[in-house]
């Protein structure tokens, strides 16, 4: 028997729906014409260089089939390193080397390639296929980020996110993703990844959510998931806050990682961020986002609107 | 946008579309509920023929009493030229004249005939020839061939029924040398008159129509018509079956009087039918004979025979579209393409339902095992699509050839489906496949036609289609709908569930 909730539920507990979403927020603080500055990897990557936030660094980066040809040398310089084509969505399309073994390339998963199956990839990337629409991508290689030695054990290859919804600049709500054996290292909820809500005010986890359902510990590691430690709480959501200045965008979902040496990074933006964050939380986001709307009438720099947030969103 | 004059907009707009119906409805007698019918067929005759540049006078016979059917209304459409029906004896002939023409020119009749129970086709009471039987020829081996058949033919029947009968089965016989010898220099209708008239009975050649639904560029068909004096009728007969022709759906277009059509001052003339089924209410019979009100002018009714049965199909599109809007913003289906559903229901429509959705799914099926290999040869998109689109044209061929020779009307039909769009469904699935897993595939795919059975069942409906066909301003109505929609911020119906983990706080 399908189990449904009384929509007065979702409306009481202040849940976003698709269609809400959709015409009163992505609709009205979107702009059309920004999107390409978080659709393109790339150009989001250097817009964050030019305001001084930190991303994990790009090694390189090709547009055309025949750098594929010569690049081979120069890999074979590097330890470990991540592949991305600029315009993919949902993880598509991401290739992670974490070590060498001789002459081949190892990926997270333990298979090794030879170089002949990077430069596949390359092309592959070069001529649309994880692009939206097929359109020519460019690649992206970047050095590899180091899992934060707290996290381990709880993803499965892959490094965990933060997501953060921010709206007009104001950090809305928050969630980390943890990749699990049914998700394929991939970070996304649908795609079986774990959403781990976690409380602006505080950073603390509040609530897992795995596949639709509230559990406790990781279904992989067994490990319990509330016991997860946020370092570095405050430069994530300043970090996150800053992205409204930098796209103008005014709903976007700003995805965090935090590397063992550097700390968080910028790994990339979403203009239309989902709505499971909300599940992973336990609580609907129309109730902040009046809230914000109430107050945004008058801009205020990040540090006053990460305060005020902090203040606000307590998860109690 | 102000929210209260969009609301009010699209309440006028719905309001608009309902009001131009109902006073339609009230106008011209058109009913809205499809109630007591009359069977229609609206036939319409198209002549072509080149003018060699000077008066032109063309004479087509046109049935006034075509046995088993009345005419109700008609009409003729020829930019420039002066129509008239000129009577004859018990015919009448449509005559259409200009003084000058040249170049290719069409002519239309458009006349719509009512199935009339009581008067058997097979028996017209027209009235009996006055003149003497008229003398048939044969050149000298054919002669002795057809007094064969004669005699072998009167040997073994008592009357005219039983001759006509027994002259049509020996020419039909394969091994009759005498009647091989006739046929190879008159056609079968042909040689069945003359030998009908050898043996001094009155025949003649008569042209009818076969009546299907939605058929365009069809021509007429031979029949022999041979006089019984015993019952003082004509009786007529196919010279291919042999039978009296009882079938209901033939029109019989031409039966007595020179030719089916003249043309002077023109040549190359011909002749070809387009019909289309209707089922019109008695009442708006009643009144088509009157004269034309302003929404007389803005109706399907007035374009030709063969744009009106594209019409039928295209206005039942915004019923679809209503349905897949409907089934995305409200209940939050997924389905792969937007409007994908849409044609596919569309397709269902010319299919019928359950060997249209068999073999939508097997094309489906078949295409991505196929489309499995071809991602291994690592093609570039546009190049994989295209051979996506080819192979799916094998598999409806092959489908069609096997369902043809099992004995399947449907493996026909398969061939309505949008091939293009199944080719781009095929690799949408394939590669939600293999990013996504077999399990999105089978949400989506189920969604879609989940979806498109639904548009289906809607699109099928005899009221719906009735209403929109013969109401059309009600697709201002169907826009305020899809504005509304378009501004719903509720909840979906899958997010009661998508949430469902919030029950429990």
């Amino acid at each position: 028997m399908i189990r449904l909730l009384r929509p007065s539920r979702l409306k009481e507990a202040g849940i976003l729906g698709m269609n809400r979403r959709n015409l009163h927020y992505i609709g009205r603080y979107n702009r059309r014409s920004l999107y390409p500055l978080v659709d393109d990897k790339l150009q989001t990557k250097l817009l964050a260089e030019k305001y001084g936030m930190p991303t994990p660094a790009m090694l390189r980066h090709l547009t055309a089939q025949h750098e594929v040809a010569a690049i081979g040398p120069w890999l074979h310089t590097l330890g470990g390193f991540a592949i991305k084509p600029a315009k993919g969505s949902g993880g598509k399309g991401i290739l992670v080397i974490t070590s060498r073994e001789g002459d081949r390339f190892v990926k997270a998963s333990g298979e090794s390639l030879g170089l002949e199956d990077i430069e596949r990839h390359l092309s592959n990337i070069l001529a649309g296929l994880y692009s939206l629409g097929g359109s020519p991508d460019t690649a992206i290689i970047e050095t590899l980020i180091t899992i934060d030695p707290r996290f381990e054990g709880y993803s499965h290859e892959g490094i965990p996110d933060i997501r953060i919804i921010i709206f007009q600049g104001y950090p809305v709500m928050a969630m980390m993703r943890l990749a699990t054996h049914a998700s394929d290292g991939k970070a996304n909820l649908h795609q079986g990844a774990l959403g781990l809500g976690i409380d602006i005010s505080s950073g603390a986890c509040l609530d897992a959510i795995y596949q639709n359902e509230r559990i406790l510990h990781h279904p992989d590691t067994h490990r319990p998931l509330r016991d997860i430690d946020l370092p570095e709480w405050h430069n994530i959501l300043m970090l996150a806050a800053r992205c409204y200045e930098m796209t103008g965008l005014g709903y976007i979902g700003t995805d965090i990682v935090i590397d063992r040496d550097r700390g968080p990074l910028l790994l990339e933006l979403n203009a239309r961020p989902g709505l499971s964050i909300q599940a992973a939380n336990g609580r609907g986001l129309l109730p902040r986002l009046h809230a914000v709307e109430a107050r945004a009438e008058v801009y205020r720099p990040p540090e006053e609107r990460v305060a005020w947030a902090r203040e606000q969103f307590r998860a109690q | 946008m102000n929210k209260n004059l969009f609301f009010i907009v699209a309440g006028l707009l719905f309001a608009a579309g309902v009001a131009l119906a109902l006073s339609r409805s009230l106008l011209t007698g058109v009913p809205l509920i499809p109630g007591k019918k009359n069977d229609v067929w609206l036939v319409e005759a198209r002549v072509d023929f080149t003018a060699h540049g000077g008066p032109v006078k063309v004479s087509l016979d046109i049935p006034v009493t075509p046995p088993g059917f009345v005419i109700y209304h008609e009409q003729t459409t020829s930019p420039g030229y002066g129509f008239s029906f000129v009577k004859e004896r018990h015919d009448r002939r449509g005559e259409w004249a200009v003084r000058y023409a040249r170049g290719p020119q069409t002519l239309y009749y458009k006349g719509q005939f009512i199935p009339d129970r009581q008067a058997s086709p097979a028996q017209t009471k027209l009235a009996t020839p006055k003149k003497s039987v008229e003398k048939v020829y044969w050149d000298e081996p054919l002669a002795m061939a057809s007094g064969e058949i004669l005699r072998n033919a009167t040997r073994h029947s008592s009357d005219t029924p039983s001759l006509t009968r027994e002259l049509i089965r020996e020419l039909s016989r394969a091994d009759n040398p005498d009647a091989k010898l006739i046929l190879a220099a008159f056609p079968m209708h042909e040689a069945l008159k003359r030998l009908l008239l050898q043996s001094g009975l009155h025949s003649r050649i008569a042209l009818g129509l076969r009546l299907e639904d939605a058929r365009r560029n069809q021509s007429l068909e031979a029949f022999v018509e041979v006089f019984d004096p015993k019952k003082k009728s004509w009786l007529l007969y196919d010279p291919k079956s042999g039978r009296l022709s009882l079938d209901e759906n033939l029109l019989m277009w031409h039966q007595d009087g020179p030719s089916l059509i003249d043309v002077e001052g023109g040549t190359g003339a011909e002749v070809r039918f387009s019909m289309i089924h209707q089922s019109v209410p008695a009442l708006q019979l009643a009144k088509r004979q009157q004269a034309d009100s302003l929404f007389d002018i803005f109706s399907v009714h007035q374009l030709p025979v063969e744009e009106q049965s594209m019409f039928k199909l295209l206005l039942l599109l915004p019923i679809g579209a209503l349905v897949v809007v409907f089934m995305r913003i409200l209940v939050g289906l997924k389905t792969s393409g937007t409007f994908m559903p849409v044609l596919i229901a569309l397709a269902f429509l010319q299919t019928s339902l359950i060997p249209g959705f068999v073999s939508f799914v097997s094309i489906v099926f078949i295409g991505l095992l196929l489309r499995n290999y071809l991602s291994s040869l690592n093609l570039l998109m546009v190049a994989r699509i295209s051979t996506i689109i080819v192979i799916v044209i094998f598999i409806i061929g092959v489908l069609s050839l096997v369902g043809y020779h099992l004995g399947f009307n449907t493996g026909m039909t398969v061939t309505f489906f949008p091939i293009i769009i199944i080719a781009w469904t095929i690799e949408r699935m394939s590669i939600l496949w293999e990013e996504e897993g077999a399990r999105e595939v089978l949400v989506q795919g189920g969604g879609s036609l989940l979806v498109a059975v639904l548009a289906y069942l809607f699109m099928s409906s005899q009221l719906l289609g009735h209403l929109f066909f013969h109401f059309p301003e009600l697709n201002l109505s169907v826009i305020a709908l899809l504005l509304l929609m378009g501004q719903y911020t509720g909840y979906k119906l899958t997010e009661l569930r998508r949430f469902r983990s919030m029950e429990l706080r």
